[in-house]
């Protein structure tokens, strides 16, 4: 299926990659320029980074994945999930992390709380990344093995199928390890920015094609039911439409609790605009990000979409069985049926349908329209958006496993070089706990439904947190501790409590006892991230007001009330915040309209 | 920023470019019967080609910028140096 011009353009990408790696190594020479980039990074740059970190396998795969289940009504995860989100960061919150100094999400909660803050986030951050990590590092490897792309030259060596999930993951570990251990976060900045044209120079012909093949939106829209190419006809009741959310869950549980809490408080999108290279260019970094944000929906959603319009095709149904292909059942459009890897036969749910391998979708979708040449740069665009995940986690892991573990509780007065060398170290484990974490990844089915229930237990609490540290300036260490313990148990007890419709208990939920039924797994998901963020709200102004202040003094640059106001004035209008947020806002509000 | 990203990034469309170009003029016909018989390698090559060459061009023109400023503010030579 490969051609040699395929691998030829798979090669010049990784030797880039590491050039780059190479070529800024000479740069770094202190634990600011690895862990910070020299907070020297024009604002496009981190902007297009802080997009980048986050287009994982979760957004790649997982988009084009949930846009052939839910349709357009996926792109909720962008117009209300994200934009509102990188416009509140931007304007309002990066002016007490910049400002403020702090080298980490944790260390900004020790700043403005206190130490036990910082370890409970610094040490529950640092886990999920490298959890994450491996997820993305798993879906790449068991994807290349699924799509038998890269069979041949293991059968010409006479390897075992099965090495190319080793292989793959192996490799794609290396690469990462090469390029963040030479040249740190900038590396790992530049490569995103590499990586983020390079999705959509492989995806843009990708959704031209399709589109031309359906006939267009319109033509896209005649092959499918109305509920695919909707995104908020049917929201007024869970049961009206494809997601199985109501507008209210929706609107709260993803487009404030689980999107602020990802976008504004999550270091690892954060890190990018700490690096840049100014004030304003770090509270530019999100909103030059929301722009183009809004717009991935066509190059990740659509594909998905006329994956399964597409007429049914048997050629696709064909799936690994211990490393031999058996022809499994018919699925839908491009998308083939799930079969159990075990057994061989296909995976069905409670009421006997066969189910869809939707995570299918998008690589489907490739080797169907794309011919050898084109191919190897879909590919080339797919491994670098998994590889730059990856790579997203580990350079967050390593600065918050280096500055807020140990440099705060186990080495406290080493040099700045040996600081530098123990974030070298921190790559070389961070990437081996998330090799063992992608052999531990197999088990759940669609990517992004696992990652947003981690997430919801931690990170949902967490904005909480950080909206009343950031604008009340009575909020004290306790009410922050407290609120976010709280919020993390009553997201883990609302799980327990409560389980999808036609889920087993245990990791669906309904683990203590069963005291509710919600319509989907999304609107469980977004249920609990609601119970988690009000949790953490209260539980935080109650023992807030119950422990003694702050010292005002010291929370100067922290809190809203105590800090001097950014000044943009001075700046253009097209490099004003304020400007580009009520911009970008009117754009998302319009694609809104639009695809209503 | 010590590196221009634009650099790299224009390099390395210019090389896709060129291969999936070339690719493009020599490949047999045949093979583009999926992508609905549009030659997609030569017209998406030359699309990364004119990409590569914008961005080394943007490159071209801020070093010529920033050598035009280095020269005429020597007297005060401070106010290059970037801030920590």
């Amino acid at each position: 299926m490969l051609t040699g011009i395929d691998w030829i353009i798979m090669i010049v990408y990784f030797a880039f990659v590491l050039g780059i790696g190479v070529a800024l190594k000479s740069y770094t020479k202190t634990s600011s320029d690895f862990f910070l980039a020299g907070r020297s990074i024009p604002a496009w740059v981190c902007g297009l980074a802080f997009i980048s970190a986050n287009l994982g396998a979760q957004e790649v795969i997982g988009m084009g994945a949930s846009g052939a289940k839910y349709g357009i009504s996926t792109s909720h995860f962008y117009w209300i999930g994200a934009i509102p989100a990188m416009v509140f960061v931007g304007v309002f919150m990066m002016p007490f992390y910049y400002g403020s100094r702090a080298r980490s999400v944790p260390e900004y909660l020790r700043l403005r709380f206190d130490e036990k803050t910082r370890g409970f986030n610094a040490i529950s951050f640092a886990t999920m990344t490298v959890f994450s990590s491996g997820i993305s590092m798993y879906a790449m490897a068991k994807l290349i093995q699924t799509l038998h792309v890269f069979d041949a030259p293991f059968q010409k060596m006479g390897l075992p199928l099965s090495w190319v999930f080793h292989a793959g993951i192996l490799v794609a570990a290396a690469v990462v390890l090469a390029y963040i251990f030479l040249g740190g976060l900038s590396s790992a900045i530049y490569n995103e920015v590499v990586q983020f044209f390079l999705i959509v120079a492989g995806f843009l012909p990708l959704v031209w094609l399709g589109l031309r093949n359906v006939g267009g939106w319109t033509g896209l829209k005649a092959r499918l039911d109305p509920s695919f190419t909707h995104s908020w006809i049917g929201m007024g009741s869970a049961h009206g439409n494809r997601l199985g959310v109501e507008w209210f869950g929706l609107a709260m549980g993803l487009g404030f609790v689980l999107s602020f809490g990802y976008w504004c408080t999550d270091f690892l999108v954060v890190q990018r605009a700490m690096a840049a290279d100014s004030m304003s260019a770090a509270r530019r970094t999100p909103l030059i990000a929301a722009f183009p944000k809004m717009f991935f929906p066509l190059l990740v959603i659509l594909p998905g979409l006329i994956a399964i319009a597409l007429p049914t095709q048997s050629s696709t149904t064909v799936a690994a069985v211990h490393g031999s292909a058996v022809v499994a059942p018919e699925g839908t459009g491009l998308i083939p049926a799930k079969v159990d890897p075990d057994t061989g036969a296909p995976v069905r749910d409670s009421e006997g349908h066969v189910q869809l391998d939707y995570d299918l979708a998008i690589p489907n979708m490739l080797l169907h329209y794309f011919p050898t040449g084109i191919l190897g740069l879909g590919l080339t665009a797919l491994l670098a958006s998994f590889m730059s995940g990856m790579a997203g986690n580990v350079t967050a892991f390593n600065t918050v496993w280096t500055y807020d573990i140990y440099q705060s509780y186990i080495n406290p007065k080493a040099t700045d070089q040996h600081y530098l060398w123990m974030g070298r170290m921190a790559t070389v484990f961070g990437i081996g706990l998330s090799i063992a974490a992608a052999y531990m990844a197999s088990r759940f089915n669609n990517i992004m439904d696992m990652l947003q229930l981690v997430f919801a237990f931690v990170n949902a609490p967490l904005f909480a947190t950080f909206l009343l540290g950031m604008f009340w300036k009575r909020t004290t260490g306790h009410g922050a501790f407290c609120g976010l313990l709280a919020g993390t148990t009553s997201a883990a007890l609302h799980h327990g409590l409560t389980l999808p419709v036609g889920a087993a208990s245990g990791i669906k939920g309904g683990w203590l006892a069963t005291l509710h039924t919600y319509p989907s797994e999304m609107a469980q998901n977004f249920w609990t991230a609601i119970f988690a963020w009000s949790a953490c709200f209260i539980v935080t102004i109650l023992v807030s007001l119950a422990t003694r202040p702050h010292d005002e003094g010291r929370l100067s640059g922290l809190v809203y009330s105590l800090t001097e106001k950014a000044q943009s004035r001075d700046l253009a209008w097209y490099q004003r915040p304020e400007i580009l947020a009520v911009v970008a806002l009117a754009i998302a509000l319009l694609l809104n309209i639009i695809f209503w | 920023m010590r590196l221009d990203i634009r650099l790299p990034l224009g390099l390395l469309f210019l090389v896709f470019g060129f291969l999936l170009s070339g690719f493009g003029l020599v490949s047999d016909k045949g093979i583009y019967q999926r992508s609905l018989h549009v030659n997609i390698n030569l017209w998406w090559g030359l699309v990364l080609v004119a990409f590569g060459i914008a961005m080394l061009a943007l490159v071209q023109r801020s070093y010529r910028r920033l050598s035009r400023n280095e020269s005429s503010a020597e007297s005060h030579t401070k106010s290059t140096s970037a801030p920590e």
